[in-house]
């Protein structure tokens, strides 16, 4: 075996390179600058390596596309294919959001910006090589880079309590999460002697359907609950709603859909390219449970964040009906669904909490639903866009979400799942009504006391610009997007 | 077909989101935005008269169609087209919108971006709703127009407005749900959202499974368009939304939205599942006579005006409802007759109520009386606009009961005399209203100081008033477009259809010019 990385292996993790390069810019920057003033030019710096990320990821698909590049390299381990260029460009672009949205941010809550950005690149390192790698251990070390990078990103503000909370809350049960996982990862290599996902995919597809070694089993069921405790889907939610509340609203619209992209990218990987034995019962149950625990939880929240966080869950769920699919040929449907559902669920919930960031202001001290009252008069464009968001969580035609819940039910329904699908249509009918309760706060009540509301900053606009427009060219145009999902697919096995 | 024919239908209806996306980017400047909103909602009115300028009067198939493919997965088309039921209640709805922003005119004066911006949007997805034949496309437009709603009630509606506008809002949205159900069920058997081709399909018999679902469809599509019409048992949302909305919502709302409803059943229950329409005509006939018996019985003791006036919008709308599911000729003309004059009379009614409304701020009917002498042209447009609401011959009302209860005749003997009661009561419940407003002497001293028309509340209810004389005077300018389309709908085969309705015209004017000449 040759030990040297040739010029292709690098291409395959180019992304990841030019996130670490920019990342530690940012961190030997840091110290030699003001510390007042460092804010903005360390924002720009991150922004930029954002935004050559996603060029290097565009380049990529390039260089698969245009020379005989097989995709694989440094010894099957990562793998280049339209797939993980997907979400690599989902990861992209939700960084750069987040970038622009904490740009002004930093600066109201007075954060120190050089250890937030370089955090913030070295998670999409993490999210990044998650969605390329095919070898568990692999999975492991991204997963854990990803993860460290948004416990420590957790804890931001840090004059507040409640941040610190939530980020000993996220570290502890994420690290518990986390070792489920390698349980699974050890007992997986038991019961097939390899951690690369093709290799299992060939060891297990030998078994006919429930025949498999139970050994398998149960490392599969081990590393979902490591998985879907990342994904926050229940039962392995409980952490969210306290995490979200207490973390910057930025960190949350990244750690509520970069992450969640990314490891729906390696469950896709290990459910469907691994032929994960017992899989469709297991997730038909955690994807009914997390739709519904979720959405009847946000009826009652009167936090705004919290009620997000709820949101997020049932959003999960709604998600994982996609992967609820027996091995057929329609699967590509459910997992080409399942793409479409992360990109347009990432650009909406980063939009919608660039909106609570911003409106909670100092201190994050306006973040319940009350203190909403009358924004649709004081600040009709960010009303206005929020409203557009949280249109787009509840379902409506026009917007992304719309087409992402269409999609993954129709791929549901084409399983016959028809109790998953009874119970997803019920739930949205339900979700619509916290969604709306807040636009009918907005708009039809009058403030108790006069919040301030201050004029939305260059960077939010950006953000909120760029989402908004994604989630209506999903809503309105999904076919380019969708192609390429169901391309990516068929390349896949 | 020239370019113009090709995209009419696409102008009128983004003319008005168009305008009301520049408004958005408008500085605001109240008087400015309220001129421009005129303006745009003038030109889309313009605009559409190029329909009846250029439709085929005798041709019964869609026209101005327009079908270029949208979405590939699942296959959605950008499919408009219009025949003679869709052509007149885009009319419809571009002749009211101006007459909306008239006399909101001074009524709003917070927010009047906002206002105007939603109106203008409603009108665009009204519009949609009506020219849309891919189905996924109309469902689009028919959420969309929920929306923009909702928030006029909720944001500039009176006392009780958020409860009106969630109840509005889940009333409608809950039974779309239904609708839904059944646009999916459709795709997925046939693959196809578009109405032609499925309603193809089903005439075959080529869709697997159909026999049996077949009421359950019927029954989806019709629970969705019964609450938006809204016929008997799903009404109660319907005085709520009107007594809360501001005037030019409720106009639109009695005018234009529940419609929407009628204009469903028209096109999509008796056109997609003519069986399933039939078998169920009865019960759904019943449902319409209580409807009718109920609204006007509910309005007769009414102490607020607005309300009343929503009752009897109701009672109206089962007679649309009756006459549609008479499957007779004369029914389904006069259904359609109905919904334009209806949106004239009320659309006129709810512009005279809110006039009173800015003067007052009050709807009560006892808060009035002998008003004829501080307001005598007040008084005298009142007249004519109840006249033509009573259902007067020479008025727009008359011609559409006339035909609705001929055709309910036809179709069950007691229906017809039912039905006819309706006739009666609307005459009492609002000749009493009139009696109690403006007859007697002043009651309170406050109403001797009431202003009368101005120019401007004037120029907007011309324009009602002359088009409540045209329609009651001559019928057939509308009835002669929309009958081959009627006869279409009741034997929906459409080589036949096209020969036929040379002569189903004839059977109209012989049925009109009997109305006419009495």
């Amino acid at each position: 075996m040759n030990a040297i990385p040739h010029g292709p292996d690098y291409v395959s993790i180019l992304p990841e390179i030019v996130l670490s390069i920019f990342g530690l810019i940012i961190m030997m920057l840091d110290p030699v600058m003001d510390e007042r003033r460092s804010q903005r030019t360390l924002g720009g710096v991150a922004l930029v390596g954002g935004i050559l990320t996603m060029a290097a990821t565009v380049f990529q698909g390039y260089y698969l596309g245009h020379t005989g590049f097989s995709g694989f390299a440094f010894w099957n381990m990562v793998k280049v294919d339209a797939f993980s260029i997907f979400f690599h460009f989902v990861v992209a672009a939700v960084t750069i959001l987040v970038i622009l949205a904490s740009y002004e941010y930093m600066e109201v809550q007075q954060i120190r910006a050089g250890e937030y950005y370089g955090l913030l690149l070295f998670g999409a390192v993490g999210m990044n090589l998650m969605s390329s790698a095919v070898e568990l251990v692999l999975i492991f070390v991204a997963l854990e880079i990803s993860s460290i990078a948004t416990y420590i990103l957790a804890g931001f503000r840090r004059r507040s309590a409640i941040s610190a909370e939530s980020s000993v809350k996220y570290f502890l049960l994420g690290s518990f999460a986390t070792s489920f996982f390698l349980y699974g990862v050890a007992l997986m290599f038991g019961a097939t002697g390899s951690t690369s996902i093709s290799t299992i995919g060939e060891a297990l597809s030998q078994f006919e359907l429930g025949h498999g070694p139970m050994l398998a089993y149960v490392g599969v069921a081990l590393m979902f609950v490591g998985l879907a405790f990342k994904v926050a889907a229940a039962p392995f939610h409980i952490w969210t709603p306290d995490v979200y509340e207490g973390a910057p609203s930025p960190v949350v619209a990244f750690m509520s859909t970069a992450p969640k992209a990314a490891v729906f990218a390696v469950l896709l990987r290990i459910m469907f390219q691994g032929h994960a034995p017992g899989r469709v019962w297991l997730i038909w149950v955690v994807a009914a449970l997390s739709m519904t625990i979720g959405n009847i939880a946000a009826l009652v929240q009167d936090n705004v964040k919290r009620l997000l966080a709820y949101s997020s869950i049932a959003h999960a769920g709604y998600l994982l009906m996609a992967f609820a699919v027996w091995p057929s040929a329609d699967a590509k449907n459910g997992i080409a669904a399942a793409m479409f559902y992360t990109a347009s669920y990432a650009v909406m919930n980063v939009g919608a909490f660039a909106v609570v960031g911003h409106f909670a202001s100092q201190g994050e001290r306006y973040v319940t639903i009350e203190d909403y009252a009358g924004l649709g008069k004081r600040s009709p464009v960010l009303a206005a866009v929020f409203t557009m968001f949280l249109l787009s969580l509840i379902g409506i035609p026009a917007f992304g979400g719309f087409f992402a819940k269409f999609y993954v039910f129709s791929a549901a329904l084409q399983q016959n799942l028809v109790g998953l699908v009874i119970i997803g249509v019920i739930n949205s009918a339900i979700a619509a009504y916290y969604y709306l309760r807040i636009i009918v706060v907005m708009y039809m009540r009058e403030p108790r006391e006069e919040i301030p509301v201050a004029p939305i900053p260059v960077g939010l606009g950006f953000a909120l610009g760029l989402s908004l427009a994604a989630t209506i060219y999903l809503g309105v145009l999904p076919n380019r997007v969708l192609e390429y999902a169901s391309r990516s697919v068929e390349l896949l096995r | 077909m020239n370019w113009l024919d090709q995209n009419i239908l696409t102008l009128v209806t983004f003319i008005p989101a168009a305008g009301g996306l520049l408004l958005m980017l408008a500085p605001r400047r109240d008087r400015e935005i309220r001129w421009f909103a005129l303006l745009v909602s003038f030109i889309a009115f313009i605009a559409s008269l190029h329909l009846p300028a250029h439709f085929h009067r005798d041709h019964a198939g869609f026209q101005f169609e327009q079908n270029v493919p949208w979405i590939s997965s699942p296959n959605i088309h950008y499919h408009m087209g219009m025949d003679g039921i869709s052509m007149w209640l885009v009319v419809l709805t571009t002749f009211l919108t101006p007459l909306c922003v008239l006399i909101s005119w001074t009524s709003i004066h917070e927010r009047v971006k906002e206002f105007f911006i939603l109106l203008l949007v409603l009108e665009s997805a009204l519009l949609g709703v009506f020219v849309a034949l891919d189905l996924f496309l109309f469902y689009f437009f028919w959420e969309a127009t929920l929306i923009p709603m909702a928030l006029l009630i909720g944001m500039f509606g009176h006392g009780r407005r958020v409860y009106a506008a969630v109840k509005f809002f889940l009333y409608t949205m809950i039974a779309s749900v239904f609708m839904l159900a059944g646009i999916l069920w459709l795709y997925a058997k046939t693959g196809s959202f578009d109405f032609v081709v499925l309603q193809n399909q089903i005439h075959s018999g080529g869709i697997p499974d159909f026999a049996g679902a077949s009421f359950w469809l019927f029954l989806g599509f019709f629970v969705a368009f019964a609450v938006k019409v809204p016929l008997f048992p799903f009404h109660t949302w319907l005085p709520d939304a009107h007594v809360e909305a501001p005037t030019a919502g409720s106009v639109l709302l009695a005018g234009v939205l529940l419609k929407m409803g009628t204009y469903g059943m028209l096109r999509f229950n008796l056109g997609l599942f003519p069986e399933q329409a039939r078998a169920n005509a009865g019960w759904i006939g019943v449902l319409a006579l209580i409807g009718i018996v109920y609204g006007a019985l509910v309005a007769m003791v009414q102490p607020n005006m607005k309300k009343l006036i929503a009752y009897s919008s109701i009672s109206h709308l089962g007679f649309v409802v009756l006459g549609i599911f008479s499957f007779t000729q004369a029914g389904l003309n006069g259904a359609m007759f109905i919904m334009l004059a209806h949106g004239v009379a009320t659309g006129g009614l709810f512009m005279l109520a809110g006039i009173l409304y800015e003067r007052r701020h009050t709807y009560e009917i006892s808060e009035f009386g002998g008003l004829a002498t501080p307001m005598p042209a007040y008084a005298r447009f009142f007249l004519v606009v109840v006249l033509a609401s009573v259902g007067l011959p020479l008025l727009n009302g008359f011609i559409g009961e006339f035909l609705v209860l001929s055709g309910a005749f036809q179709a069950k003997m007691w229906w017809g005399i039912v039905g006819a009661t309706g006739v009666i009561w609307s005459a009492c419940y609002l000749l009493w209203m009139y009696q109690r407003v403006f007859f007697g002497q002043v009651k309170h001293d406050v109403n001797n100081s009431l202003p009368d028309l101005n120019l401007r509340e004037k120029t907007a209810l011309w324009p009602a008033v002359v088009m409540a004389l045209a329609m009651g005077v001559a019928p057939m300018l509308w009835l002669n477009g929309i009958d081959p389309a009627v006869k279409n709908v009741l034997s929906p085969s459409t080589e036949k259809n096209i020969s036929l309705a040379g002569e189903g015209a004839r059977d109209t004017q012989a049925l009109a010019s009997k109305v006419v000449g009495q």
